[in-house]
């Protein structure tokens, strides 16, 4: 768990995810713009960790799921992207682990869907998630604020909360949060 | 190629709410106990099984791999492989053996029917050469140039489970050589829906086997008008 925070909703036909933009090298600040949502075919993935295994592992897991759609001819679904992600998780955990913690989100013909993930490969499908030190501060409101089939203008609302709540509580000040949204239609980012 | 084409008659049929597979058994001997045993089809997946024509023992290799192969996409990906992928995989794998000198193909050809989220019911064939295609009816084994063409003329779009299982017994009792067919020589799998939606695989009871084939049997003075027709 690093002083990083990544926030997960789901809404009604959508999934919010949130993210700082700070990208550290031990204590130094490297930048602070830095965009830790992906975009993966038609989902966000948002990972969190040194930006050495953040990035590697996400360009990894990237290149395989369009690998796949090319073959396949049919897009992975949120299910079977966070299931093929945990499993490159569990086997690298033995040999040389990613130090990546993870949220997976996409909508499919089923709905939308939110998974929590840790580099210890554990995964949940979840409503509401958080990473990081963030989360200590985070979960409480989102448990309080969160419920079902929510819009996105609510959605947002509770992510504003937590950022608020970060900036108020916690000692370090995590810079520049990017918030995207991603539906039926695809991804697009949401100026807080 | 040739022990497929003197394999027992193997059809299979798509129709809009299930895919039926049915296989001849070749006995050689009636002193072979093969009671409890399949010989022409083999479950795959949950929702997936196929049908064999060929050798036999090349046949039991190629199976344990699809099994395989559809159990470690199920690892993988937490969802159960789509049919197609897995008809591919077996058919590329079944290629690398026309390319190397030295090993010698497959001898199987496959029918493989089954059900997935992204196309519903679907039927393929596979050849020896790793050759693959999708098909609303096919035959393979003694006879199959007959039972292509009572197909042809008798699959109808929209065809329900009953009426592609009638259109089975039939054209098997076409091809069959014995004047009377039987639940003993004879293989059922079908992949349908229950009411409840779920779809399941099942191979039916050798009292259902017997009902249908005595049902499509010719009638008393009914040859002649049905092979005029033909």
């Amino acid at each position: 768990m690093g002083t990083e925070a990544m926030l997960g909703l789901t809404g009604k036909d959508f999934v919010i995810l949130a993210a700082d933009g700070q990208a550290a090298y031990s204590i130094i600040r490297l930048k602070n713009d830095a965009d830790k949502i992906w975009k993966v075919g038609k989902m966000l993935f948002a990972c969190s960790g040194p930006p050495a295994d953040a990035g590697n592992f996400m360009e990894f897991i990237e290149k395989n799921v369009i690998l796949n759609e090319l073959r396949t001819g049919i897009p992975m679904s949120t299910k079977a992207a966070a299931s093929f992600t945990r499993n490159e998780l569990a086997h690298a955990l033995r040999k040389g682990p990613f130090q990546t913690d993870l949220l997976v989100a996409g909508v499919d013909n089923d709905g939308p869907s939110l998974y929590f993930m840790d580099y210890l490969a554990s995964s949940e499908k979840v409503n509401k998630a958080a990473h990081g030190y963030g989360a200590m501060f985070t979960l409480g409101l989102m448990d309080r604020y969160w419920k079902p089939n929510m819009e996105e203008a609510e959605a947002i609302d509770i992510i504003k909360k937590c950022i608020k709540e970060l900036e108020t509580r916690f000692i370090v000040e995590l810079p520049n949060f990017k918030c995207k949204i991603v539906n039926k239609d695809g991804v697009k980012e949401v100026k807080l | 190629m040739e022990a497929i084409n003197l394999a027992g008659s193997t059809v299979g049929v798509l129709a809009e709410d299930g895919v039926i597979l049915a296989g001849e058994k070749k006995t050689t001997s009636k002193l072979l106990d093969q009671a409890k045993q399949h010989e022409k089809l083999f479950q795959l997946d949950d929702t997936m099984f196929c049908a064999v024509a060929g050798i036999t023992s090349d046949a039991n290799i190629l199976i344990n791999r699809l099994r395989l192969t559809a159990q470690q996409h199920a690892y993988s990906f937490s969802e159960a492989m789509p049919v197609e992928q897995l008809v591919t995989s077996i058919c590329d794998y079944k290629q690398g053996y026309t390319q190397f000198g030295g090993l010698r193909p497959f001898g199987v050809s496959f029918l493989v029917a089954g059900y997935d989220a992204h196309h519903g019911f679907q039927l393929y064939h596979t050849d020896p050469s790793g050759n693959f295609s999708g098909w609303k009816g096919y035959a393979i084994g003694v006879n199959n140039n007959t039972a292509m063409q009572i197909m042809r003329q008798d699959w109808k779009p929209g065809m329900k489970l009953q009426e592609a299982l009638e259109l089975t017994a039939k054209t098997l009792v076409k091809t069959m050589d014995t004047a009377s067919p039987t639940a003993e020589r004879l293989e059922f799998g079908i992949v349908y829906k229950t009411a409840e939606g779920q779809v399941k695989f099942r191979m039916l009871k050798d009292t259902e086997i017997n009902k249908l084939m005595a049902d499509a049997a010719p009638k008393e003075g009914e040859e002649g008008a049905a092979s005029s027709s033909t």
